[in-house]
């Protein structure tokens, strides 16, 4: 197999789900059971990204695949020199391994969907748009380059406000959908700032060159402080597409689409590509934007969390889980935990695609219901569904045997190395108070939907298991929640292929003393100890070794917790969550309300823009067309003073003139008297008078 | 090259087919309108020829001999007056990577204009006399090179205009476009006064050897033609020149429009037919940046240097206003309207970078934006015509009703919000990419970018406004697109799409001149010596 | 001894011509008006004549008065002529009465 078999099977990868959105729109009107035909063709694609992995991963391990060519050519540009935009794909093991994840999903999702949204009146539309995204998600994964990375960031965006957006006869819907498009914009806006400046100091948009340039100590705009704001800008692009904090605020209100497309999108691979673009620029990121990056993650996972536990919509839950375990991701990126980061990023989308698919099923099953005050029971009603569903709970919470316990071991065991080396506690401390709440509320809700007496009997009546091609997908998502897949030994992550293999931290190519103490390459004789570890210094490496069973146990203890708590309060009925609720009244209101962030972005932001607009717009309308207008008048005042003037003083001097020559004229008109002889008389006078005054003689 | 006078033919084909028109009966309105769409077809295809045998490497800007399609010949020539001197005016066409894509685009514009305006049911033959006489106005303005006609034609566009809007427009049409008319006419008074200027101070020299005062715009743009004692001298930079080039911005800014000259644009849109909204959106805003890429900058570059700043400012200006402005309209066609002025800010900043990639952004968005508008008038245009109200409050849920009309108009929003895949992307992108390369006004850029927040968020309340929700019951009846409408907007959402899949296509054209234009102007007049701002 | 010079011719010609303007001044009838043209004429002939005997000037001045008599002689039968239509139109001669050409 060689590299440009596996460039150009990428490359149909990529435009395959696209031929499917082409097709699926302008044919289908015209031809019946269309939708088989994108489901079909992401079967196609994802057996393709599957061989594209195993090449990779078999053959070309350690190197990456990259092609690309010209998008502009802009010539010889005077004082810049020669600029070419290129767009291209790079295949590294990540995006390998990305290109079945998103493959894999998408194509189950599709499969779920035939069955979750049939009847409904824009049904081959509906999968037009899954094929959009598709495409939009895969071009994400390939691409080589930041401008690519941005088209495609915006594509998604796209794709994931039609589809929020789908049921837009719901105002809910069409409000959401409106609020991610922007919401996402504003961070958005922040990582184009960021691609601006590495365009402006390296005149190239592709990672490999901006990296080897910052390598090289070639800085933007030769500052750290530019570097440090380039990284955080861009990662401002995932505080809006991961649903971070202070932007996480779009994604549960994203839940109005379809569930299989809150299974798809916003679980487990658009807000992950925040996720995946910092894994991306994670080698160019300073200390300081590290810090702020653990920062903005372990505070999103908490906040998230500690709304997550009072939700009562099923949807809402996952939603805030969502959150949460992006929040988790980030952090992981920001302590340096670079592979587990992305490990995590792996198992969850598995395990949270499986989740909100069983949440399709089960809302499916009740009718439309996804209040889990009125559920209750339905273990017996829907056996697959709630095995599947409480495999991946189980997955989310940390429980041994599991992937999510893998992932999210790793992720602690990284940010309490943090916090041992750069005395940062407090995010170490949020990760296992959010693991805790995790337990918790994932729990509640497993115990609240499945478990107990039904408490809408109604609706429970009616209540059946998922045809085949809903619940084949659960399966399938659930077997994958299981460790076996990523490593041989389900307490040691990183003897496991997938981290010791596949996935390896990238040096840093940031300058050497803008980087945390631990993050400096170590010496030759530190190397040969530890095994060739170069990212890292000794000293972290030795730290993640002490860091490992510490938290591993802590992290059994947490979620053994947060379970046991859940089954007091909801399953043995021991403490009543009413009565604490209405004791932690002020809490409780606040978690509900999701701190009413939601209010307040209303009451500040968005209000303050709209005022502004309509000042401004009075301002248009009254100050500067007034201006406008004023001159007319002011013009047109004096056209009338000057038209007095003209009648009066200039035509007046005008009539005067021909008055007086009238005057003159009757005046004279007296000597006229038609006698020649008077005339005669006249003349001989006058040459006297004449003669007398020249005196010619 | 080609063997017969395209420039003239595509410029003065409007007029034949004016006069024929003319001579028509009046009681066949459908000839007439088959003969005004015969004639902006041949338009086109004459467009197509010209691309068909464009030189891509030849610069054009201030070098004749890289002037494609160049016809020229002694126009006026007044000897023997001892007290008027030597009157030599040029007829003088030719086109470069400038106006290359504005011929193109006016040519389809004005295609698509005569679809629209099928509508048009009062006094037909008046019309379409008029808009074609508008339309060789316009051509005639991108491809003059000497100023005198330049002129002339910047003027012809604006008494059919003031027609157009003041006879077949809305309730306020007299008010809208006497004020349109007064206001061009303001600006013009000062694009006048500075062709005047220029004229007397600099000379070409003949093939006699003589030198002669000229309006040739390429011999104005060297600074060894002034004689060192010229009122506007570039070879003696004094204030006047300062002056002269605020007045000549001035003019050009009345009709891009430029904030605090825009308030007549809103009027306009709003009272003017549809067609004649999508021309003036389509084409004539982009004459105001074209004069000061083809008339200020080369023949100022000093001043351009030295007030880079502040056409950046006006730039980021007209992107933010415009687009809050927008956000608090409640009239579909005034929202369009506005974000003309923002999207018009984006070609000013570029335009203010100075460099290749923000000024081929800019060009390239003067494209966009006339295709991309030219759509959202035609989407307004549409809707209008059926339910005789723009009140974005009005509608509800017309997606439902008509599913087609709505992935036209979502294609068109998205692509003025910049969305890549979409042409709107690339010309913004570039925009900023260019203007934040120039440290200069790199804070103003950074500003700027807030305007595709802005732009997003007015759009998409828009399209949800009148799309989305439950289906108004009122307008339950309404009917999808028609054949005559499907003809408008397939060949724009093409173009759209192409050139966002595949910008080169319109870049390369005009990727050499605009190399030669930033080198022209970063490099000419060396002089730091004026006083002023 | 009274020697005849200039000056008397001069005066001869003043006071033919100051008669010659008091005629056309005072008389009505055109006729009249006439002969003191014809005063005037002459009394300019005298003048010629005596400046050619006293003056350089060779026979200019004999020659501008043949001139002046033929002339007379032309402008008399033209007048004559004008005032005989004259008097056929309005029955009349009366200079003053003639004023037609005023309305």
């Amino acid at each position: 197999m060689n590299e440009s078999l596996i460039v150009n099977l990428s490359i149909i990868i990529l435009f395959l789900p696209l031929l499917g959105f082409v097709t699926l729109i302008f044919l289908g009107k015209w031809i019946k059971k269309l939708h088989l035909f994108e489901v079909f063709i992401l079967g196609l694609a994802l057996i393709l990204s599957i061989v594209v992995m195993y090449a990779k991963l078999s053959f070309y391990n350690v190197k990456d695949i990259v092609a690309a060519f010209t998008w502009i050519s802009m010539g010889n540009a005077p004082a810049i020199g020669s600029i070419n935009i290129e767009l291209g794909i790079k295949i590294d093991n990540i995006t390998a391994i990305m290109l079945v994840v998103v493959n894999l999903i998408s194509f189950l999702v599709h499969m779920f969907s035939i069955e979750y949204m049939r009847g409904d009146k824009r049904y081959t539309r509906y999968f037009a748009y899954l094929g959009v995204f598709t495409f939009s998600m895969l071009g994400i994964v390939l691409t080589h380059n930041f401008l690519m990375m941005y088209i495609y960031w915006e594509l998604v965006g796209l794709s994931s406000y039609l589809l929020i957006g789908f049921w837009f006869e719901k105002k809910s819907a069409s409000d959401a959908a409106k609020k991610a498009f922007i919401v996402n914009r504003i961070g958005d806006i922040g990582m184009f700032i960021g691609i601006l400046i590495l365009f402006t100091q390296y005149k190239t948009f592709t990672f490999d060159v901006i990296f080897q340039q910052i390598g090289l100590g070639n800085l933007p705009f030769n500052s750290t402080a530019w570097l440090t704001a380039a990284g955080i800008l861009i990662f401002m692009g995932a505080v809006g597409k991961s649903a971070q904090f202070p932007l996480h605020v779009w994604l549960p209100d994203a839940m109005e689409g379809p569930t299989p497309v809150s299974a798809l999108i916003h679980a487990a691979t658009m807000v992950a590509a925040g996720v995946y673009l910092c894994v991306r620029i994670f080698v160019m990121l300073t200390a300081d934007a590290m810090l702020v990056i653990a920062v903005v993650g372990a505070f999103t996972s908490l906040i998230a969390a500690t709304i997550a536990l009072t939700q009562n919509d099923i949807k809402k839950v996952l939603a805030y889980s969502t959150v949460s375990q992006l929040g988790y991701m980030v952090m992981s990126v920001g302590v340096g935990a670079y592979t587990f980061a992305f490990f995590h990023l792996v198992t969850h989308a598995f395990f949270k695609a499986c989740l909100f698919l069983g949440s399709g099923s089960v809302i499916h099953a009740m009718h439309h219901e996804q209040d889990i005050r009125n559920m209750g029971g339905l273990r017996k009603k829907l056996p697959i569904t709630y095995y599947t569903f409480l495999i991946s709970t189980v997955a989310i919470s940390g429980v041994p045997f599991t992937s999510g316990f893998l992932s999210k071991d790793g992720i602690l065991a990284g940010t309490l190395a943090f916090g041992k080396l750069t005395s940062h506690w407090l995010i170490p401390a949020m990760g296992f108070l959010v693991a805790a709440m995790t337990a918790f509320y994932m729990f509640r809700l497993v115990i609240l939907t499945f478990h107990g007496e039904p408490r809408d009997h109604h609706k429970y009546e009616h209540a059946h298991e998922s045809p085949f091609v809903m619940v084949a997908p659960l399966v399938v998502l659930a077997t994958l929640s299981i460790f076996i897949w990523y490593t041989p030994n389900p307490f040691a992550p990183a003897d496991g292929w997938f981290l010791k293999n596949w996935v390896k931290t990238p040096a840093q190519v940031t300058p050497v003393q803008t980087r945390f103490e631990f993050m400096k390459p170590s010496t030759e004789e530190a190397k040969a100890e530890v095994h060739g570890e170069i990212t890292h210094s000794v000293e972290y490496t030795e730290t993640m070794h002490w860091a490992h069973y510490p938290a591993m146990i802590l992290s059994l203890i947490v979620a053994g917790l947060g379970i046991l708590i859940a089954f007091m309060f909801y399953q043995w009925k021991k403490i009543s969550a009413d009565k604490l609720a209405e004791k932690l009244k002020t809490l409780y209101k606040l978690s509900l309300n999701k701190w009413y962030l939601d209010e307040i972005y209303d009451a500040t932001a968005v209000s303050g823009t709209l005022g502004f607009g309509s000042i401004l717009a009075w301002f248009d309308n009254k100050i500067v067309d007034g201006i406008v207008n004023g001159s007319a008048h002011v013009t047109q005042l004096v056209s009338k003073f000057s038209n007095l003037f003209d009648t009066y003083v200039v035509d007046g001097f005008v009539n005067f003139t021909a008055f007086f020559s009238g005057f003159v004229g009757l005046s004279f008109r007296r000597l006229q008297t038609g006698k020649v002889q008077t005339y005669i008389i006249f003349v001989v006078f006058s040459i006297i008078i004449l003669l007398l005054i020249f005196k010619p003689f | 090259m080609i063997g017969f006078p395209i420039l003239s033919l595509i410029t003065f084909l409007p007029i034949l087919g004016m006069f024929i028109i003319l001579a028509l009966p009046k009681e066949q309105p459908k000839n007439v309108k088959y003969l005004t769409l015969a004639i902006t077809a041949i338009q086109v295809v004459l467009a197509i020829i010209l691309l068909a045998n464009y030189n891509y490497s030849a610069a054009g800007i201030y070098d004749e001999k890289s002037f494609q399609f160049i016809e020229k010949f002694r126009w006026i020539n007044i000897t023997g007056i001892s007290w008027l001197g030597t009157v030599k005016i040029d007829y003088f066409m030719g086109v470069d990577g400038l106006s290359t894509p504005m011929v193109l685009l006016t040519a389809l514009i004005s295609f698509i204009a005569t679809l629209s305006s099928w509508t048009i049911e009062k006094s037909v033959k008046g019309y379409f006399a008029l808009f074609l006489l508008l339309d060789a106005g316009m051509m005639g303005v991108f491809v003059a090179l000497d100023f005198f006609l330049f002129y002339i034609f910047w003027e012809l566009m604006l008494l059919p205009m003031y027609f157009l809007i003041g006879i077949w427009g809305g309730p306020r049409k007299e008010y809208a476009a006497i004020k349109f008319f007064i206001y061009t006419l303001f600006g013009s008074v000062f694009i006048l006064l500075v062709m005047i200027g220029l004229y007397f101070s600099a000379t070409e020299l003949m093939q006699d050897g003589a030198r002669v005062h000229t309006f040739n715009m390429l011999a104005l743009m060297n600074p060894a033609n002034y004689s060192p004692d010229g009122i506007l001298s570039a070879l003696n930079p004094n204030n006047l020149r300062l002056i002269a080039y605020i007045a000549l911005f001035a003019g050009f800014a009345i009709k891009i429009p430029m904030f605090p000259f825009h308030t007549w644009l809103p009027d306009a849109h709003v009272e003017a037919p549809t067609p004649i909204s999508v021309i003036l959106a389509g084409v004539l805003l982009k004459m105001g940046t074209y004069g000061i890429l083809r008339i200020s900058y080369p023949m100022f570059p000093d001043i351009t240097r030295q007030l880079m700043w502040y056409i950046a400012l006006f730039g980021m200006i007209n992107i933010i206003y415009g687009a809050l402005v927008a956000l608090a309209q409640k009239d579909f066609k005034k929202l369009i309207a506005y974000s003309s002025v923002s999207h018009m800010g984006y070609v000013l900043l570029g335009m203010a970078s100075l460099t290749t990639v923000g000024i081929n952004g800019a060009i390239f968005q003067m494209f966009n934006h006339g295709t991309i508008t030219a759509m959202l008038f035609l989407i307004v245009g549409v809707i209008y015509d059926r339910t005789h109200t723009r009140g974005l409050n009005d509608f509800g849920g017309l997606a439902t009703q008509m599913p087609v009309y709505t992935g036209f108009v979502t294609v068109a929003f998205f692509a003025a919000i910049g969305l890549p895949s979409m042409s709107g992307f690339v010309s913004e992108a570039l925009v900023f990419l260019g203007a934040f390369g120039v440290e200069l006004i790199r804070v103003l850029t950074m500003i700027s970018t807030l305007g595709i927040l802005l732009g997003a968020g007015y759009m998409l309340w828009t399209l949800q406004r009148i799309f989305f929700g439950p289906l108004n019951e009122k307008w339950a009846s309404l009917k999808d697109l028609d054949g005559r409408e499907y003809a408008m907007f397939i060949p724009l959402t093409i173009i759209i799409i192409f050139l966002g899949v595949y910008p080169s296509g319109m870049l390369n054209i005009m990727n050499t001149s605009v190399n030669s234009l930033v080198s022209f102007v970063t490099t000419t007049i060396h002089s730091t010596s004026l006083g002023g701002l | 001894m009274l020697q005849v010079g200039l000056t008397h011719f001069l005066v001869v010609s003043a006071i033919l011509f100051s008669l010659g303007i008091y005629g056309i001044v005072t008389r009505k009838n055109a006729v009249m008006v006439l002969m003191g043209i014809e005063l005037v004429l002459n009394s300019a002939n005298i003048n010629f004549v005596a400046f050619a005997k006293y003056g350089n000037y060779g026979l200019g001045g004999q020659i501008i008065a043949l001139f002046v008599i033929i002339l007379a002689a032309a402008e008399a039968a033209i007048a004559l002529a004008i005032v005989l239509n004259i008097y056929k139109t309005f029955a009349n001669v009366n200079v003053d009465e003639i004023d037609k050409l005023k309305e």
